[in-house]
């Protein structure tokens, strides 16, 4: 009788310890899994390219959605961001009596970093998020199985389209952002704080790099469009066919692309300015 | 003609397949024939047996029926004629070609000629009616604006939805809705049609006139249809032939008038609608005291 309950004890330990060992490996399972089917799609989505120069119409459309929709919200979040680096800036600055150099600091910080994440994160929580219940609902509807009992394929007729106008309109929207901020830092730095007009421009143009500074900022909105937009498509094209599963998938769209922003701009800013 | 036997319980027909009535294939019927033959078909989702064993002929130019309770797989049975999913096991040919074999490209060649009325319409809901209709026109074969536009009011003309061609799908009721779909499906001109329970949700009025349209459609283009549906009698005046399927199993097959003289309890009470026969109201379950007693949340 006491061996008969010890070894229960012993099952009950054993099973504490266990399962939860067991459900950490069926979820990493389950991750690699929609990992693999997340490249497979990708693959398919490319495989649609040429297409997409067929019907440039479809193109254009998407990169309308996805950028001309998103200048409002890009061009005034990046005036605040730029107003509020310049007095940020300015009060450091000061300190050191080098508000001259506000300018450089304002632009460097936008086109390095802020200008490409905090665009593609506007852009997620826009454009992403549109995309994935988009296709989502388009899955829930048989919209795409219509499409393939056309004999029509719908990952290259409605994924790939979008895929690249994500891919174009992002660059061109980090570009903007970092524009207005500028913009906005020079309202309050020169016109607010009265830094130097002829100091603010000057020192920028010396000292922030096209190649280095620009052009890596432009690359960055690059990738983190590619990212933003694959995972907004691939949330919507996998989620479960009901309105609890698009509504999971969005939001599902939403976190995961922010994440991936903020860890691969680690990863490319250590490429790209580490030494 | 074969009897068909089935016991009260759930057991398969055997002889189904060597009827002879107009609608069904020989068993040696030449290809020309026979559209659609399934042998052997084999196919689950997940761990739940959805066909197991099942062999189903459609014989060109005839409507044939496939009922049965909701949930016994009859989307899923269209769904495997059209390629969109692959048995486990069997073949299914379609105008000769082994659908669940075949590469993306042959598949999509073998699609323009069928076409497929899905259970919601699945209208593209940003696109005008006109612009459905035209879709698979502009998508597979290079027309002038001219003779797209014609062809998609005839189409239109065909399932009497002419003048709602500006409309948008979210416009239309669902009946509207199902008949534009429907000369969608039959703007490439298919060889064979397949519905989706088109009676369901349906008033009165426009089940009548998606009944009288699928026959007409049937006659007058020389198609094949398959209509599945568990709308017992407005499904069997149009049929030709019927397949009644459950629980993975074909139950009985034959002409309307076959099936309406069929004995076997279960299938009478499926085609009389009867709320307790075989099949019981209740989904297995325990005792309901021993289940009430039992301790616990879940
Ligand atoms: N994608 C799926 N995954 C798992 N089970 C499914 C899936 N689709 C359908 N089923 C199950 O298969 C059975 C048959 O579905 P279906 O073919 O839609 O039935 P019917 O059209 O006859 O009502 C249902 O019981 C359903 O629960
Ligand atoms: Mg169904």
């Amino acid at each position: 009788m006491a061996f008969k309950a010890l070894r229960r004890g012993a099952r009950a330990v054993a099973n504490a310890v266990l399962d939860p060992v067991a459900e950490l490996g069926r979820s990493g399972l389950k991750a690699l899994a929609g990992l693999g089917r997340a490249h497979l799609l990708l693959l398919h989505i490319l495989a649609g390219s040429a297409e997409v120069l067929w019907r440039p119409r479809l193109l254009l459309a998407q990169v309308f959605n996805v950028g001309v929709l998103s200048v409002l919200i890009v061009a005034v979040s990046g005036l605040f961001v730029g107003m509020v680096l310049a007095l940020q800036g300015f009060y450091v600055l000061s300190q050191f009596g080098a508000e001259e150099s506000l300018g450089v600091m304002v632009a460097a910080s936008l086109v390095r970093e802020l200008g490409p994440v905090v665009t593609a994160l506007l852009v997620a929580g826009r454009a992403g998020s549109a995309l994935t219940a988009e296709i989502g609902l388009m899955k829930a509807t048989e919209q795409l199985a219509g499409l393939e009992m056309m004999a029509v394929d719908p990952v290259r007729r409605i994924l790939t389209p979008r895929f690249y106008g994500g891919l174009i309109a992002m660059p061109l929207l980090v570009a903007l952002f970092s524009a207005v901020g500028v913009l906005g830092g020079y309202f309050v730095g020169v016109g607010l704080l009265g830094v130097d007009d002829g100091a603010f421009w000057s020192q920028m143009q010396s000292k922030v790099d096209f190649r280095e500074d620009v052009v890596n900022g432009v690359i960055k909105g690059l990738v983190f469009g590619v990212v933003v937009t694959w995972i907004a498509l691939f949330q919507g094209h996998d989620s479960t066919p009901t309105s609890a599963g698009v509504s999971r998938a969005t939001t599902r769209a939403v976190v995961h692309a922010a994440l991936a922003v903020l860890a691969l701009d680690f990863v490319l800013t250590a490429l790209m300015f580490g030494n | 003609m074969t009897a068909v036997t089935v016991g009260s319980g759930p057991a398969p027909v055997s002889g189904a397949l060597t009827d002879q009535a107009p609608g069904a294939c020989a068993a040696d019927a030449a290809e020309s024939e026979c559209l659609v033959r399934i042998r052997g078909l084999r196919f689950s989702h997940g761990p739940r047996v959805i066909f197991d064993d099942v062999d189903l002929d459609i014989r060109r130019g005839s409507v044939t029926a496939v009922m049965g309770p909701s949930g016994t797989g009859k989307t899923t049975l269209l769904k495997l004629i059209s390629g969109q999913l692959r048995p486990d096991a069997g073949t299914i040919e379609v105008d000769g070609e082994p659908v669940h074999a075949l590469r993306q490209s042959a598949l999509f060649e073998l699609r323009r000629r069928m076409g497929m009325l899905f259970q919601s319409g699945a209208l593209l809901t940003d696109l005008s009616v006109f612009d459905n209709v035209a879709y698979p026109l502009r998508e597979h074969l290079r027309l002038s604006p001219p003779v797209v536009r014609k062809l998609v009011l005839l189409k239109l003309e065909a399932v009497g939805l002419r003048g709602a061609r500006d409309l948008m799908p979210n416009e239309l009721s669902g009946g509207m809705a199902r008949r534009v779909a429907l000369a969608r499906a039959i703007a490439l001109d298919p060889m064979m049609i397949l519905y989706d329970e088109p009676f369901t949700g349906q008033d009165p009025i426009s089940m009548g006139v998606l009944v009288s349209l699928i026959r007409q459609l049937n006659d007058a283009s020389r198609l094949t249809s398959i209509v599945v549906s568990h709308d017992v009698r407005e499904t069997a005046s149009i049929a030709d032939y019927i397949y009644v399927i459950s629980n993975g199993r074909v139950m009985a097959a034959g002409t309307p008038a076959t099936i309406a003289a069929e004995r076997s309890e279960w299938v009478r009470q499926f085609m009389d609608g009867l709320p307790d026969g075989p099949v019981h109201f209740h989904y297995p379950a325990p005792d309901l005291a021993a289940d009430l007693l039992t301790r616990g949340v879940g």
